[in-house]
């Protein structure tokens, strides 16, 4: 090859490395965001309860982002591997087989692979839709086996966990203190790895096979053999987040294998935004938050209300479609309007936004446009303001 | 020595179409090779055959002495067989500096590496920058290759292919959809190809075929017809008569 006899600008190669290496880059909003979650230990000790579902729920949420956003594998069932580790840390822990926590942790997770590997081979074939059915078929029959065994404890759930204290010093507390430190620095550690993962160079050939897994093999990439590792990989992330609920609960049920937990945690990567991990961190929080919140104000319909923002957000997109809801929900809030009429306010105002939709939609995307020309003018003000000094 | 790729008697079956049928074709080492056919006659088939995205329901297909018949899609282009398709396939997503360096890195071994980040390994980035150069894209090599202007996204296509570093490269119709402006482009980057890589070229365009080939197979209805140097198969009244039809007494 004639490689030798046109070697590029030195300048060139240079800046191209600087342009590989920028994606793997700190930037000032992650770490902001991982300081307010220390913050969020020291200042709201009275929520460290829901503070820790929370964080269990972003790091399932980062599981299923890991295939679904970076090599585009569809699953229903992803709840599968989220109550096998919760199963397996349950079961290890209640027999005694691994008292310490963390060991059991990483062995749940290791088991919950096993099982990922194993299934992986079925989740290969065929499309979007043969995966959705295969990943809701695995989870299904898993739930069946978890209702049907002596040692799961069948539909009364795994009774009498006993937890040990963490590396032998750190006891859980009542206050879900320890807790929630304790799935922050799982969740946190889990981040990192998954991290450095998607932005390797094996993290690059899977965005080549979600975007293209025709060329990604004419460019001698082993397409299925990198689906297997992303998916056991996610597998095992999936178990450990499984494996950190039963041991801050100190019990296992068969909530852990529903349907319902593996569309919800597919809803949450799809709020948060699919293919830069924070999505399902921060799908998990916005979900949990207004899930509670509406639980709180509204005990007996709180579904209806999520229902609503999740078809607005469909509709018009994240934000507006968010606001939308938000609005709607204040206005029947505000006016103390009863249940059945707040439906039927609900259901003519849907109406009329789903037929005024495009007209909507050209608004809603001025406005975007103006706000990203602001960015870009104050961006650029900024940027000179150094060099003027 | 052995043959650069030889079919044996290769067929594929569609249900009860035959799309390809008995083709027994030998592309010498370096040779210049165009593959050429009227519509509908199995040339893009052909490659798909040959390079494992179909498997054939008969024959036999060596690469370079070796029997690859069998062998999945990715092993193939590991042994020295790389493609362009006739359809854009690339990352719309990914830069073409991504693209490339990809490439690069999974031909080195490095792809299944997870701890490195990319951009680590000055020979992958020296060798991705020095395609990127050779092929003018290196202005664009930051930019998201579905925003890329058509004519270089065709020239990452076959950038892409020459990153697999291929003994054998399979061209489909390199130049197809590109502006007549454009075409130059391509045209160069063409013949450009290093000498050593045999090219085996699927082509409609007669003048590219006739200014670039220096052997000529004339596929129709999924057979081989004729085969010859650029003069032969001018001149085959057979080929004027299927194939070149009207546009035989430019050539």
């Amino acid at each position: 090859m004639s490689a030798l006899a046109s070697l590029p600008p030195k300048p060139l190669v240079a800046t191209a490395a600087a342009s590989l290496a920028s994606r793997a880059r700190w930037k000032p909003a992650e770490i902001a965001f991982w300081l307010a979650t220390v913050a969020s230990i020291f200042l709201l000790p009275s929520k460290h309860l829901i503070l820790t579902e929370i964080a269990i729920l972003g790091l399932f949420a980062l599981s299923l982002d890991l295939i679904l956003g970076y090599a585009g594998i569809v699953s229903l069932g992803h709840a599968a591997f989220f109550g096998f580790g919760a199963y397996a840390a349950g079961i290890l822990a209640k027999y005694g087989i691994i008292k310490e926590p963390v060991l059991a942790l990483l062995a749940s997770g290791v088991l919950a692979a096993a099982l990922g590997f194993v299934t992986s081979f079925l989740v290969l074939r065929g499309s979007d839709l043969t995966r959705l059915m295969v990943t809701l078929g695995v989870a299904l029959v898993l739930r069946e086996i978890a209702n049907q065994l002596d040692i799961t404890g069948g539909a009364d759930g795994l009774q009498g966990v006993v937890m040990e204290p963490i590396l032998g010093h750190f006891p859980f507390d009542m206050f879900g203190r320890t807790a929630y430190i304790y799935s922050l620095v799982t969740l946190f550690v889990l981040f990192l790895i998954a991290r450095r993962i998607v932005n390797s160079p094996f993290g690059l050939s899977l965005r080549s096979i979600k975007g293209n897994p025709l060329r990604a093999a004419a460019i001698g990439i082993h397409v299925n053999g990198r689906l297997v590792t992303i998916y056991t990989i996610a597998a095992a992330y999936a178990g450990i987040a499984g494996a950190l609920l039963t041991q801050s609960t100190q019990f296992a049920s068969l909530s852990v294998l529903d349907f319902e937990r593996s569309a919800d945690v597919m809803l949450i990567v799809i709020i948060g935004g699919t293919g830069y991990l924070y999505g399902g961190l921060i799908g998990a929080v916005l979900f949990k938050l207004v899930q509670d919140y509406l639980a709180n104000v509204n005990p007996q319909y709180w579904q209806f209300w999520l229902g609503l923002i999740l078809v607005m957000m469909i509709m018009f997109g994240r934000v507006y479609g968010a606001i939308m809801a938000a609005l709607i929900f204040a206005i029947c809030t505000w006016t103390r309007l009863p249940f059945m009429q707040s439906i039927v306010f609900t259901l003519v105002v849907l109406a009329v936004l789903g037929i005024a939709r495009p007209q909507i939609l050209a608004v809603t995307s001025r406005i975007t446009e103006r706000a990203a020309a602001i960015q870009t003018r104050l961006r650029a003000r900024l940027a000179r303001k150094p060099a003027e000094r | 020595m052995a043959p650069a790729l030889q079919t044996q008697g290769l067929v594929k079956q569609f249900g009860g179409i035959i799309a390809t049928n008995d083709v027994t074709l030998t592309v010498e080492k370096g040779a210049r090779h165009a593959l050429i056919g009227p519509n509908g006659a199995g040339k893009t088939t052909v490659i798909n055959l040959l390079t494992g995205v179909l498997r054939p329901t008969a024959g036999r297909i060596v690469l370079e002495g070796r029997d690859i018949t069998d062998l999945e899609a990715y092993k193939r282009v590991g042994l020295g067989l790389a493609r362009t398709f006739q359809i854009n396939q690339l990352f719309a997503d990914l830069t073409p500096l991504e693209t490339i360096g990809l490439a690069v890195s999974e031909r080195m071994q490095l792809g299944r590496q997870w701890w490195r980040l990319p951009g680590s390994k000055p020979v992958v980035i020296e060798e991705s920058v020095d395609i990127l150069n050779r092929f003018g894209l290196t202005d664009a090599m930051n930019e998201r290759t579905a925003t890329l202007p058509y004519g270089k996204q065709r020239l990452l296509e076959i950038a892409l292919a020459i990153a697999c570093r291929p003994n054998v490269l399979l061209l489909d119709e390199p130049a197809a959809g590109v502006p007549e402006a454009e075409r130059h482009g391509i045209l160069d980057a063409v013949a450009a190809l290093p000498s050593d890589v045999t090219v085996l070229l699927i082509e409609h365009d007669m003048d590219i075929v006739f200014s670039f080939a220096d052997r000529i197979s004339v596929l129709v209805n999924g057979e081989l017809f004729v085969e010859g140097t650029p003069e032969e198969v001018a001149q085959d009244p057979r080929v004027k008569a299927v194939y070149l039809g009207e546009e035989a007494h430019d050539a």
